[in-house]
């Protein structure tokens, strides 16, 4: 099987880890990983924001950067959503319909990380150590745009040492939207508050999820408030093994 | 007391606070947010509930969508069809271009009849062309008669939501409004005992005032009816008591064929207020004689509602039968409550219908007052994609502002400008990248993260720290690595 990594701009700058987590994880589980280079952003913060000309010009980019890519992984849910639900508009806006048989084509083959182990890969024990007590989080994109569903529990119920705490309003959001953070910044931090009493209530070691940008959102404020408990990638507890624990960050 | 001097909250877009301001007071008023909190979350849970016993819930929410858009792409016609069968039945139809045009009209109704006190049901319609005012001041009493809107009226406070609008007040806050305003100090605040002081001062404008206001939940095409569905008694009181009977209704309330209500009520009630029906639904066509209002008028109110049909992505709006469940499952809206949307029509259908309506052109803030977490798409009756339509609105917003100079040197809008540049080239990227790792040392403390930013970075900063950047990018990572250990 060969797939290339789509790392996404922020994973890139702040959470390296998590995409050495990934390439650990894929590379053990027999993926021949490819990572192209010229990767940047797939536009998100610009299309949420109303910033649609420059939208534009990312969703064009990397449709033309990954048309010729067989399999392409994302460990980030909120891009595959943005690739999934906003560029069929923003595409079909542009009107070019080279760009729109080259983006049709690439749709299917786009892959959040857990698809692609469970529906792809077709694993679900992938042969993980983690033990710690875990809460996960389920960010909006990945429950309502991705329906991921079942998944991210399947590959946590087989994480061996692993003790899964319940988190209550698992659903609801946690204030982070992008630039609504620092637009709107006071309901933002209110509904952080909120979910942080939540998350900080399970009295789990770590909370998971499978986008980084919810996690940086609560890692800062679990920081701030010297919570006592840290964020972590679901790639790297799945990347983490007897003899190779997760990589320990700042 | 203190929920009396609560400052008076402004739902006029035209004049009220841009959200991210709003909000404030809200924030530092944590007996309105409990309030807030406690009652959508009661509500929400019976919802819950009840849409798990529906095996076919999404079936319905299909029907219902399909209906919806059936009626708004055919609007005309089926508006059309309303006004002949409405006016075959005996009643009387209007059509009001604007809240203005709507205001004089049921005003000139009024004084046809010599009217100088008026019941009400709940309408929400009435409270966006702000009817009650405008009558007032030309010289109509207006009594409401649904139990949260009299505690609304008589405490000088605005509707905070669209099915309970006094949701933000509590019991005792109620207590201290009736105390005060019906004279009955020795009242207390047990919920028998305040719906019976509100019942005996309701009774006696039930049986003196002979003209009565409506809103209609739906309008029936086919048979030229009218629809008003609610908990209280209240409406069918308003229904059958007066000599003359004025509905107010937007254009877009319209329903083909009397059976599509099959679909509705069932969606409606289990989405508004957690049953599985409504306590009552009123069906009535033009006049009876001998049965009801002998006088029937329907005020048709446009209002810009024509040009948000006009448009393909923002037309879903229209479909919406205002059950809020959108803003009792909003997590913004269970943190600010309904003033801060400074419009009658809170939340997140109200984000994205209070900027379209006439005379709504200021609120280019509320597309922006939700973190996109697609909760109320999730929950919505007719399928109105919220999200989709708040990024239209989005992009018309920073469309327009884009524009002006002052924007240049908006923090915001410079860092969104730069990134497209950083974006469009990995090297410019992986450049910047560097820099701002560069950058970012001086704000990293001795813990590895970052504590305070300036700009735009300390709204962040103001109740989030950041991690400090990481020495080695990924990217940085994948090119150093040996090509053998691939």
């Amino acid at each position: 099987m060969r797939a290339s990594l789509f790392i996404t701009c922020y994973n890139d700058t702040l959470y390296p880890e998590t995409g050495r987590a990934v390439v650990r994880l894929l590379e053990r589980l027999g993926v021949e990983l490819d990572f192209n280079s010229k990767q940047t952003c797939c536009g998100q913060m610009h299309a949420n924001t109303g910033f649609r000309a420059e939208a534009f010009s990312q969703a064009k980019r990397l449709v033309r950067l990954y048309q010729d890519t067989e399999t392409i992984v994302v460990p980030s849910s909120s891009c595959v959503a943005m690739i999934r639900d906003q560029y069929p508009t923003l595409i079909h806006e542009l009107g070019n319909a080279e760009l729109q048989s080259q983006f049709t084509a690439l749709l299917p083959r786009i892959y959040e990380l857990s698809e692609f182990l469970i529906d792809k890969l077709g694993v679900d024990d992938v042969g993980a150590y983690f033990p710690h007590r875990v809460t996960y989080h389920a960010s909006c994109h990945g429950v309502r745009a991705l329906h991921l569903g079942q998944r991210p529990f399947r590959l946590l119920g087989k994480v061996r040492g692993l003790r899964y705490l319940e988190l209550p309003n698992i659903d609801r959001c946690c204030g982070f939207g992008g630039t609504f953070s620092v637009k709107n910044a006071e309901v933002s931090s209110a509904m952080l508050a909120v979910k942080l009493q939540d998350v900080v209530a399970t009295g789990a070691e770590y909370c998971t999820a499978l986008d980084n940008s919810c996690l940086m959102h609560l890692g800062g404020a679990m920081h701030r408030q010297y919570a006592g408990m840290k964020t972590i990638h679901m790639a790297q507890i799945l990347a983490s093994t007897e003899t190779s624990p997760v990589e320990v960050t700042a | 007391m203190s929920p009396a001097a609560e400052e008076h909250a402004i739902l006029d877009p035209a004049l009220a606070k841009p959200f991210p301001q709003a909000v404030l007071p809200v924030l530092r008023n944590p007996q309105l947010r409990k309030n807030v909190a406690h009652a959508i979350d009661v509500i929400q849970g019976k919802r819950a509930k009840l849409v798990a016993e529906k095996a076919d819930w999404q079936e319905l929410r299909t029907a219902a969508a399909a209906i919806r858009s059936h009626a708004l792409d055919n609007l005309g016609f089926y508006l059309e069809q309303f006004e002949a069968r409405c006016t075959v039945a005996g009643g009387h139809v209007h059509w009001a271009a604007d809240a203005a045009e709507a205001r004089q009209i049921i005003l000139d109704l009024l004084r046809q009849e010599g009217a100088s006190e008026v019941i009400k049901i709940k309408t929400m319609t009435s409270a966006e062309i702000q009817l009650n005012p405008f009558l007032e001041a030309s010289g109509v009493r207006t009594y409401e008669t649904d139990l949260a809107e009299i505690i609304l009226q008589l405490g000088d406070q605005e509707p905070s939501h669209i099915v309970v609008p006094a949701l933000h007040i509590n019991r005792a806050q109620v207590r201290e409004i009736f105390a005060r305003k019906m004279g009955l100090e020795n009242l207390s605040d047990d919920p028998k005992e305040l719906t019976n002081a509100a019942r005996t001062y309701l009774r006696r404008k039930f049986l003196d005032v002979p003209t009565a206001i409506s809103g209609a939940n739906f309008l029936i095409a086919e048979s030229g009816g009218v629809a008003v569905v609610e908990s209280e008694g209240n409406g069918r009181m308003c229904l059958t008591l007066p000599k003359t009977m004025i509905t107010l209704a937007g254009i877009e309330k319209v329903l083909p064929r009397f059976q599509d209500l099959e679909v509705m009520l069932q969606l409606l009630a289990r989405s508004a207020t957690g049953e599985r029906m409504n306590p009552y639904t009123s069906l009535w066509t033009g006049v009876a004689p001998g049965d009801g209002p002998q006088n029937f008028h329907v005020v048709l109110l446009d209002n810009g509602r024509s040009s948000i049909l006009a448009r393909p992505t923002h037309r879903q709006t229209l479909k919406c039968i205002r059950c809020a469940a959108c803003m009792n499952t909003c997590p913004v809206y269970r943190q600010t409550g309904g003033h801060a949307y400074g419009s009658v029509y809170p939340g997140p259908i109200g984000a994205i219908l209070t900027p379209q309506l006439a005379e709504m052109h200021h609120a280019q803030s509320l597309p922006f007052a939700s973190s996109l977490c697609g909760a109320c798409y999730e929950v919505c009756p007719v399928k109105i994609n919220i999200p989709e339509v708040l990024l239209e609105l989005r992009s018309e917003v920073v469309n327009q502002e884009r524009k002006q100079v002052g924007r240049i040197f908006d923090p915001m809008y410079l860092g969104l400008r730069m990134a497209n540049v950083l974006f469009s080239k990995a090297w410019i990227f992986h450049t910047a990248q560097w820099f701002g790792r560069i950058g970012l040392r001086f704000f990293t403390g001795k813990d590895g993260w970052i504590h305070w930013l300036p700009s735009v970075g300390g709204k962040w900063t103001q109740t989030r720290d950041l991690r400090g950047l990481p020495s080695q990018t990924f990217h940085g990572w994948w090119a150093s690595r040996p090509k053998e250990g691939k």
